[in-house]
């Protein structure tokens, strides 16, 4: 499979900070990247990395193309839709105004139609709010709707933070179901980061592990699961 | 009765001043997400272009339309070269630059125009519309333009992608980023926008008041007052605010004794306290709700 995305030599900062050291990873196309690590390790300081929301350093390309240095919008635009911490909903707006967000970078109305139709099939829930304020949406719609919102930019890569977090997990089942339809049936690539390790290890086919800002361990996600440091440290049996 | 119904009908003609100011104020919070103390100047600085312009021999309509369009440039211009550098810094800071461009705008008007008063003109004429002195023709084109403005801004935020965009940068940037809004763009649109607003409130209100730099101190009160009333998220909540509080200030000011003309702006300050206490979101503001 050819690389979607790669990164050499990067290293990010929140002012003088360095958070991120010399990492480097490939995802392939079409495939579920998982980004492992404890509390502050630096996950979700990798995604704002290459997101251009933080300053940082070293050569990111995606689909060949270098983004390191682009604006948050501009790298959007090219098809990364990232998922953020918390969310990111739009609290004061309705459903239909946050999909519609989603897609505002699109042009064709008639597509952009058929997308929310789209995302209803994923999520039936979101057609039953569709008019409600998106504050007032529980958690788990919550993150079906942020969800659904990344798709609308029918994206080449997803980029997820946590999607699990502070769900029941009967809705997490459900959502990571999800997750693996839209990464088979819509050709999206995922780099999911996550702290329920064993969810995501059983989710993705590739994984990262990160320590104080560097990759210590890379591999197929089945290896890494049976390797016995990564099961003790965060498995948890 | 008469005389309720004659102070209710005042009450509206400077309640419409407001509710020029106030939609003015609810444009830049819906951008910036707070306060642009500065903008009554703006609005006093575009009508004495407009004033120059007709002086140079320019027809009304003509210096109204090219009036807002150099403000609407100037507004951009003030967010590209001001604000947009100092994008990052606290709130304190763009309020201290608030302050800033208020006296800059403020001396910079006495200094080319000077600060003697100048009569502006009203393309609706001076006659009475209702009964004597209650309602002059320019009172009710100028709610006429009150109504207009209020119905383009509710279809621009409400159904057109610019207006999502705009609102999704005002209210989390970081997300309106993350879909591809080009955010740092909204904003300046936000401020040139605001600055348009501003301009042709101030060309309502110069007929009435008088063009002077000073003319926009108490009725940017006003606005505020105004804003905060009808919620500061809601265009039709500003209109509906100016409109109230220029009709319960010269309702308070003819039946309540004790208040005569000095104790007018306290009755607006005091609206503002009562509000926030009650209702802080306004009479339409939307309240902000979220769970997790």
């Amino acid at each position: 499979m050819t690389a979607l995305l790669t990164a050499k030599g990067v290293s990010a900062f929140y002012g003088q900070t360095q958070v991120l050291y010399d990492l480097e990873f490939n995802m392939a196309e079409g495939g579920i990247t998982t980004l492992l690590g404890a509390n502050g390790a630096g996950k979700t300081s990798t995604l704002r990395a290459l997101s251009g929301m933080l300053r940082t350093h070293g050569e990111i390309r995606f689909n060949g193309q270098p983004i390191t240095g682009k604006a948050t919008e501009d790298i959007a635009r090219l098809g990364i839709a990232h998922v953020p911490e918390g969310r990111g909903t739009f609290v004061r707006l309705t459903v239909e105004e946050n999909l519609q967000l989603g897609a505002i970078s699109r042009g064709n109305r008639k597509e952009i139609a058929d997308d929310v139709e789209r995302v209803f099939n994923y999520f039936p829930q979101l057609r039953v709010r569709y008019y409600q304020q998106a504050g007032t949406l529980s958690g788990g719609e919550q993150q079906m709707l942020a969800i659904g919102r990344a798709l609308m930019l029918r994206p080449k890569l997803m980029l997820l933070d946590e999607p699990s977090f502070g769900l029941a997990p009967r809705i997490v089942q459900e959502l990571f179901g999800i997750l693996r339809t839209l990464n088979r049936q819509e050709k999206v690539s995922m780099f999911l980061v996550e702290q329920n390790a064993s969810l995501a290890l059983d989710l993705a086919d590739h994984a990262y592990l990160l320590e104080t800002g560097r990759v210590v361990m890379a591999g197929d996600a089945k290896e890494i699961r049976e390797d016995e440091g990564i099961r003790r440290s965060y498995l948890g049996y | 009765m008469d005389l309720f119904i004659h102070q209710v009908l005042a009450g509206l003609a400077t309640g419409a001043i407001y509710a020029c100011m106030a939609l003015a104020v609810v444009m830049i919070y819906q951008a910036i997400d707070h306060f642009n103390f500065a903008q009554g100047e703006m609005a006093m600085f575009s009508t004495f272009i407009a004033w120059q312009l007709m002086e140079w021999g320019f027809p009304y309509w003509a210096a109204f339309f090219l009036t807002i369009a150099i403000s609407f440039a100037a507004g951009v211009a003030i967010e590209r070269s001001i604000f947009r550098p100092l994008h990052n810094a606290p709130v304190m800071s763009h309020v201290v630059l608030f302050i800033a461009i208020f006296v800059i705008i403020n001396s910079f008007a006495g200094f080319i125009w000077d600060f003697n008063i100048k009569s502006f003109p009203t393309p609706f004429g001076t006659r009475p519309v209702l009964g004597q002195g209650l309602l002059s023709a320019h009172d009710a084109g100028m709610i006429a333009v009150v109504l207009i403005l209020l119905l383009l801004l509710f279809v621009f935020f409400r159904y057109t992608r610019v207006g999502l965009s705009m609102r999704a940068a005002a209210a989390n940037p970081e997300s309106a980023q993350l879909v591809g809004v080009r955010v740092s763009w909204m904003l300046a649109l936000g401020w040139g926008m605001a600055a348009a607003v501003g301009a042709v409130a101030g060309m309502m209100i110069a007929p009435v008041v008088f063009l002077e730099p000073n003319m926009m101190l108490s009725i940017l009160l006003y606005g505020f007052a105004g804003a905060v009333v009808g919620g500061l998220t809601s265009p039709l909540g500003a209109v509906i605010g100016g409109f109230s509080v220029g009709v319960i200030e010269n309702l308070a000011g003819t039946f309540i004794p004790y208040i005569g003309r000095e104790m007018k702006l306290s009755i607006a300050l005091a609206l503002i306290v009562a509000v926030l206490m009650v209702k802080p979101s306004g009479l339409l503001g939307r309240k902000i709700v979220s769970r997790v």
